[in-house]
């Protein structure tokens, strides 16, 4: 193990620095009916720590990170930083983002093609800060200097002028980072921040995470749908599934003993694993305007088609009954009639 | 440079695909650009190959020359054979009737391949006016929904468009577009890259059972070596446009023998496994320039375990031992 692989101590609950509380985000479809993307999510976000939000497309996770992040608000339930429910007022808003950064999944796409590195990273410092200095007087082009190297971009002045188009893949992710962390803020949000890029430069990227982790205590959420990367830097883990959390814990709890039937499906299909049986399911997400009765799982639930529900005498709840929220404790918890 | 053929197929029937010392330079505004060097492949039929690599090692340009795609700029040395035709050489007629009817690729982003303003039915239909145009129009219909359920999907679908379907059931609509003309050998590049991991499941079971039934040849490209390891039978591993190591895909993956190899496996970590937990392996540095290799191994800047004697001289591609060549000359030493 590497001088990096130091876990943090278990963080106190009142290290808590942004919570979702019964957040729901309903939308309405072209057909006049309520999509409900999240349905009650309790979730709570630690300093100095990585917290893996996993689940398929359509589970809700990104529309959590949007909601987190201010950029949708919830229909019922609230955001709370810092022990005080998000302010969505214009000034607000501008305050509350520059202690919560997010990055976006494309870097690709979310760097500004006309805008040299040097633009990119300044563009927030400039829009957040007056005197465009921190508390020791680092100048901007200091502050831009010092976030690029932060994010492993060195020696960064040599980045400056260039373009996004004369980068790499990993150096525009990293670019993005370092416009986030130019504003030291207190939560980072990733939204699959390797997803599209070359496995060798995963690693780098994860290493970065973990170090604002540490070095920073930083707290950091992880939008993801790759266990592996979960597995390599997360302290927690919430699955998601249509708008809920079903199983939350710590890492080694959800990744080595999971109770939820569909996290132990999500497991079992990672290729590396090779001594579990692959229980793939069929279909995908179903469509959150049409949440299943009783638990949100059932139709794709293989326990359920097994028979094992039924054998425990709990296959008519798994149909009828709807499983309570989660609560945002670090306990290891999953909503299944079963576990 | 010395080249291994690969002979390790059991089977002694005629390759589908028989790559023969390829080398692919581009023409550039600042002198050329040797993007594969001298690669050697071959696919059978019922066979699963991989190739896997990081973004610019060649491996996508090399996909191209299978039914000579390439860019009009590059210039295709060494031979690639597709059921026994050199498709660099065959006149035009010859190549419009090997593409789709004998060879075909699944292209990497199924959002973008596919025609936003088509259904989905008229463009697997496309290729079957194309090469059938003899066949009547209720027959093609019915051939377009036998398609759509060999691949998991209503043949009522044909009716729906892009946009209204999911990543996986494009990359399902791309999979039936690529068997439209029954071919006997399919590349596939990057299938499963952007999916999660649950529809990844659903689609590399799609192709294996494809293989099994239909007894095609296919040839996987992906820089996800873990996927290719779920499903080929041979994986060969691409750096700076040459082929570093080759063996079976349990082989490449669990026991690497070059070190890129070694790295490009770590990279996904065995969930479980304690030193992996928040030590995430990387490869620092990206892939040199093409047309400004590093003197010996091009790996040797990258690599954890170069030593002087590696920028002396391109290591050749060498058997360590049966079925297995590397490219590197630390193999076997502490």
């Amino acid at each position: 193990m590497s001088a990096a692989a130091v876990p943090a101590p278990d963080p106190a609950p009142d290290d808590v620095v942004l919570e979702a509380r019964g957040v729901e985000v309903e939308f309405v479809t072209r057909t006049g009916h309520a999509a409900r993307a999240l349905d009650g999510v309790d979730l709570s976000v630690r300093r100095g720590e990585v917290l893996a939000i996993v689940g398929e497309s359509g589970s809700g996770k990104t529309t959590l990170a949007r909601t987190l992040m201010g950029l949708e608000r919830p229909t019922r339930g609230e955001v709370v930083f810092g022990g005080a429910p998000l302010d969505y007022s214009f000034r607000g808003l501008k305050a509350y983002r520059s202690r919560v950064q997010m990055v976006l999944q494309d870097a690709a796409g979310s760097l500004n093609p006309r805008q040299t590195v040097y633009e990119s990273v300044a563009e927030g410092i400039r829009l957040h800060r007056r005197d465009r200095s921190d508390e020791q007087g680092r100048s901007e082009a200091e502050l831009v200097a010092a976030a690029l190297a932060e994010s492993g971009l060195r020696p960064p002045e040599r980045l400056f002028l260039r373009y996004p188009h004369e980068l790499s893949g990993g150096q525009k992710q990293r670019v993005l980072i370092a416009g986030a962390l130019a504003l030291r803020p207190e939560v980072l949000l990733a939204d699959e921040p390797v997803s599209s890029l070359d496995a060798s430069i995963r690693g780098e990227i994860l290493a970065l995470l973990l170090r604002f982790r540490q070095e920073l205590g930083m707290g950091v959420a992880v939008v993801t749908h790759d266990l592996g990367l979960a597995w390599n830097i997360a302290d927690r883990i919430a699955v998601m599934y249509l708008g809920r959390v079903v199983e939350c814990g710590t890492t080694e709890e959800v990744l080595t003993a999971p109770r939820h039937p569909y996290t132990q499906a999500l497991l079992s299909v990672v290729p590396e694993i090779e001594q579990l049986e692959p229980v793939v399911l069929t279909g995908e997400v179903p469509d959150p305007s049409r949440i299943p009765s009783g638990c949100r799982f059932h139709p794709r639930c293989p326990k359920l088609a097994d028979g094992t529900a039924d054998r425990a005498g709990v296959a008519g709840d798994c149909v009828g009954t709807p499983l309570p929220v989660l609560p945002a404790t670090g306990d290891h918890r999953a909503a299944c009639h079963l576990a | 440079m010395s080249a291994v053929p690969e002979t390790a197929l059991s089977e002694r029937t005629e390759p589908l695909l028989d790559l023969r010392d390829v080398t692919v330079t581009y023409r550039t505004s600042e002198g050329p650009l040797p993007a594969v060097r001298g690669v050697n492949l071959t696919v059978a039929p019922g066979q699963v190959v991989g190739l896997a690599g990081e973004s610019g090692c060649g491996k996508s340009t090399l996909v191209s020359t299978v039914l000579r795609l390439q860019p009009s700029g590059a210039k295709v040395e060494g031979e690639v054979l597709v059921l026994g035709q050199d498709v660099q050489t065959v006149g035009w007629g010859a190549l419009r009737a090997l593409r789709w009817a004998e060879a075909s690729i699944v292209f990497q982003g199924a959002l973008h391949s596919l025609n936003p303003v088509q259904r989905i039915g008229a463009q697997i239909a496309e290729p079957i006016t194309v090469h059938e145009p003899d066949l009547g129009d209720a027959a093609v219909q019915r051939r377009v929904e036998e398609l759509l359920e060999q691949v998991g999907l209503p043949g009522a679908r044909k009716r729906a468009y892009p946009h209204q379907l999911s990543g996986g059931q494009r990359q399902r609509v791309m999979i039936a577009m690529a068997l439209a003309c029954r071919p006997q050998l399919i590349v596939a590049d990057e299938p499963t890259t952007a999916l999660d991991v649950m529809v990844q499941a659903q689609i590399l079971d799609l192709l294996r059972d494809l293989v099994r039934d239909l007894g095609v040849g296919l040839l996987i490209i992906s820089h996800d070596l873990s996927v290719l390891a779920d499903v080929c039978d041979r994986v060969l591993v691409m750096y700076a446009g040459r082929v570093v190591e080759s063996g079976t895909a349990a082989q490449a993956f669990t026991d690497p023998l070059h070190p890129y190899t070694a790295a490009l496996s770590g990279a996904f970590p065995r969930i479980g496994d304690p030193a992996a937990r928040y030590a995430p392996a990387g490869l620092a540095g990206d892939p040199p320039d093409p047309r400004e290799l590093p003197p010996g191994c091009s790996f040797a800047p990258r690599c954890p375990r170069a030593v002087d004697r590696c920028t002396e001289a391109e290591p050749p591609l060498l058997e360590v031992a049966p079925g297995r060549p590397v490219a590197c000359i630390r193999v076997g030493e502490p």
